[in-house]
């Protein structure tokens, strides 16, 4: 079981990792929901591995650790809030500028004009 | 006093909502209620700041759980100067913002500012690490309403660029933390730190892992080289108000590196072995130099002051990275200056831009009422160079005395010495574009926008006003400094304080087991938590 479990882990990461690396916002949130996937497995695994175990004191002879899953409960609520905020970020970023490129080859805020939404 | 150490996060939990809430559609309303709730956040932060400066460390236990158990709320010396700083900052910049008006430029502006502060304060009081992780969380999402406030297309793509690298870290902070609950079995700093005493020798790579993933995390947030990258956008293009803000986010990394390699990972365990140091000293050193260097190259202001903040990080984190009392002292010290002095550099972008429509370093009209900007900008610019005779100048000398004793002084004095002078001629050479050639003969005569607001120059002012105070009484704050960095520097008060007095044998024993170390009749109880 460990090793289907750090397996997933592992793949998971990795095809987040590589779809963070893209250049276009839709692959880099694809990207972080498979990284914050692997990350809540992973916290999960830190209170080891048990079958059977309930993770409640004296229900059973043996009990899991019950507060990796807590903190996979925060993980995952807090990761989806913040999806859910990039999604919106990237399509107004997308709308606004007509393109979802991540990277700003050439930052030009600083043009003559071009900040004329910060001219009191 | 008990209860007063949660007073700062509950203020901005209650006044954020109250203004989202009751006060929708009264912008006079909202503006009140933001002033009254700073003046009260810096009126508690300033009485936390006194009952710390006696030495106590105090210890909340949030719904009286039990320490190891429930979260804690813990007030030392290093809590109290940084909520300290955070109020004084935020209301200064409450103020400009009210000021100048940039608060109409978007919707929600005062409450977000509530919600960020509530994350700043609860970051720097939490005992807790994975509660320092929510804290963190609420302070970057509160952070990503105020980086795209005002719209606009390139603050926008900006913004996707700061939340994803800001999710990519928060990713990160939670695989460290699943790794340190695997193998301590807590995630209470205080019990970790008596608990790093009792671990199996056989732990030691998988401590030292997780000394390194929590290491990443916390230069991210503090914008070391290499994962600086998010920090030069985001402030160039983030409205100048709330990057003068965001000046104190990247001491939120410095201030749980401090943290987290005194107490819990201190650089001289044997596990650890100097391996904090030795990564962060050469990476404070690349920071620093490429940080002055973007100075002289920035190519607008806005940039040049967001280079300036990357600089400024790196000399602070050379300054952590001896791990020395003294040179802890020294770097709290440029911490709290290079706050304020890259703060007001923010604000005078924030002038410039107001009056010229951009801040590009190119000849053109002259400002309107450009004399006291000029001069605003000089002063700024000379404490953030560090030139005498600003607080500047105090700092980096304490900073250069304190690495006197590192095998890498030579280094450390080049690197500073040589990047100051990158600083001084990249400032000289932006405001005299800015600020003297506009009245050349030849430069374009084109009408510029209105004087900068009176009262936005006099929070500006107040800014400055604090940066001459802490020159002048750099005697007295030097003494609060060396304090807080001695009480740093025995962890057992914190562990005391929080754990109880019966936690100190058994971090005693530990601490003898440390010194008997790889006697192998001495392996440590096993812990009562986890399988």
């Amino acid at each position: 079981m460990e090793l289907l479990v750090s397996i997933a882990i592992g793949t998971l990461t990795a095809a987040g990792v590589y779809l963070l690396l893209r250049l276009r916002t839709f692959p880099v949130v694809l990207g972080l929901t498979l990284l914050s996937y692997a990350v809540n497995t992973f916290i999960f695994a830190a209170g080891r591995l048990m079958t059977g175990a309930p993770p409640v004191l004296g229900a059973a002879p043996v009990m899991t650790d019950p507060l990796p899953q807590a903190l996979v409960l925060t993980a995952i609520v807090i990761s989806f809030g913040m999806t859910a905020l990039a999604v919106i970020l990237a399509l107004g970023a997308y709308l606004n500028a007509g393109t979802d490129a991540i990277d700003i080859e050439k930052p030009e805020i600083d043009k003559p004009g071009v900040e004329a939404e910060d001219r009191r | 006093m008990d209860h007063w150490i949660i007073a700062p996060i509950v203020v901005p939990a209650l006044v954020g909502p109250a203004i989202m809430l009751l006060m929708r559609h009264d912008l006079v309303l909202q503006r009140v209620a933001a002033l009254v709730s700073g003046v009260l956040m810096l009126g508690l932060t300033l009485a936390l700041l006194v009952a710390a400066a006696g030495g106590t460390v105090e210890s909340y236990e949030l719904g009286s759980w039990p320490a190891p158990f429930g979260i804690v709320l813990v007030l030392d010396r290093l809590s109290a100067l940084m909520v300290t700083l955070t109020a004084a900052l935020a209301l200064v910049v409450l103020a400009y913002v009210i000021a100048t008006g940039w608060d109409r430029r978007g919707r929600n502006f005062h409450a977000i500012y509530q919600f960020q502060l509530l994350g700043l304060f609860g970051a720097m009081l939490t005992g807790d690490i994975f509660n320092l992780f929510v804290f963190f969380e609420i302070l970057l999402i509160a952070s990503y309403g105020l980086m795209t406030h005002g719209g606009g297309r390139m603050r926008l793509r900006g913004g996707v660029q700061y939340v994803v690298y800001n999710l990519a870290g928060s990713t990160l902070f939670l695989f460290a933390l699943g790794t340190l609950y695997a193998v301590f079995g807590s995630l209470n700093m205080a019990d970790l730190a008596v608990r790093m005493g009792q671990l199996p020798e056989g732990d030691g790579a998988l401590v030292r892992v997780t000394a390194a993933l929590l290491l990443v995390v916390f230069v991210l947030k503090g914008a070391l080289l290499p994962v600086h990258f998010w920090l030069p956008n985001t402030y160039a293009l983030a409205p100048a108000p709330v990057a003068a803000l965001f000046a104190v986010m990247t001491k939120v990394g410095a201030y749980s590196v401090l943290r987290v390699y005194t107490l819990v990972f201190p650089d001289t365990a044997p596990m650890i072995d100097g391996m904090i140091g030795a990564v962060l000293v050469p990476a404070a050193m690349v920071t620093l130099a490429i940080g002055m260097i973007g100075v002289l190259a920035g190519g607008t202001l806005a940039r040049v002051a967001a280079f300036a903040a990357v600089g400024s990080m790196g000399t602070l984190f050379l300054a952590v990275a001896a791990f020395t009392p003294a040179s802890v002292a020294a770097a709290l010290y440029y911490l709290v200056h290079s706050t304020l002095a890259g703060a007001a550099l923010f604000l005078i972008v924030d002038q410039v831009r107001g009056a010229r429509g951009n801040s590009a370093l190119t000849v053109q009209a002259p400002i309107p009422g450009g004399g006291l900007v000029a001069a605003l900008f000089f002063a700024s610019a000379i404490a953030l160079a560090g030139m005498p005779p600003l607080s500047g100048f105090v700092g980096k000398l304490l900073i250069l005395d304190a690495i006197r004793g590192q095998g890498w002084w030579v280094w450390g004095w080049a690197l500073v010495l040589g990047t100051s002078l990158l600083a001084v001629v990249g400032l000289a050479r932006a405001g005299s574009v800015l600020f003297w050639r506009a009245h050349d003969a030849d430069a374009p005569k084109a009408p510029a926008g209105p004087a900068p607001a009176a009262l936005g120059s006099a929070a500006l002012g107040a800014l400055l006003a604090l940066i001459v105070a802490l020159t002048l009484f750099a005697g007295p704050v030097m003494g609060y400094m060396q304090a807080t960095a001695v009480q740093l520097f025995t962890p057992l008060v914190y562990v005391e304080a929080v754990l109880g007095p019966q936690a100190a044998p058994v971090a005693e024993a530990a601490a003898e087991a440390d010194e008997a170390t790889s006697d192998p009749g001495d392996e440590p109880a096993p812990t009562e938590e986890g399988p």
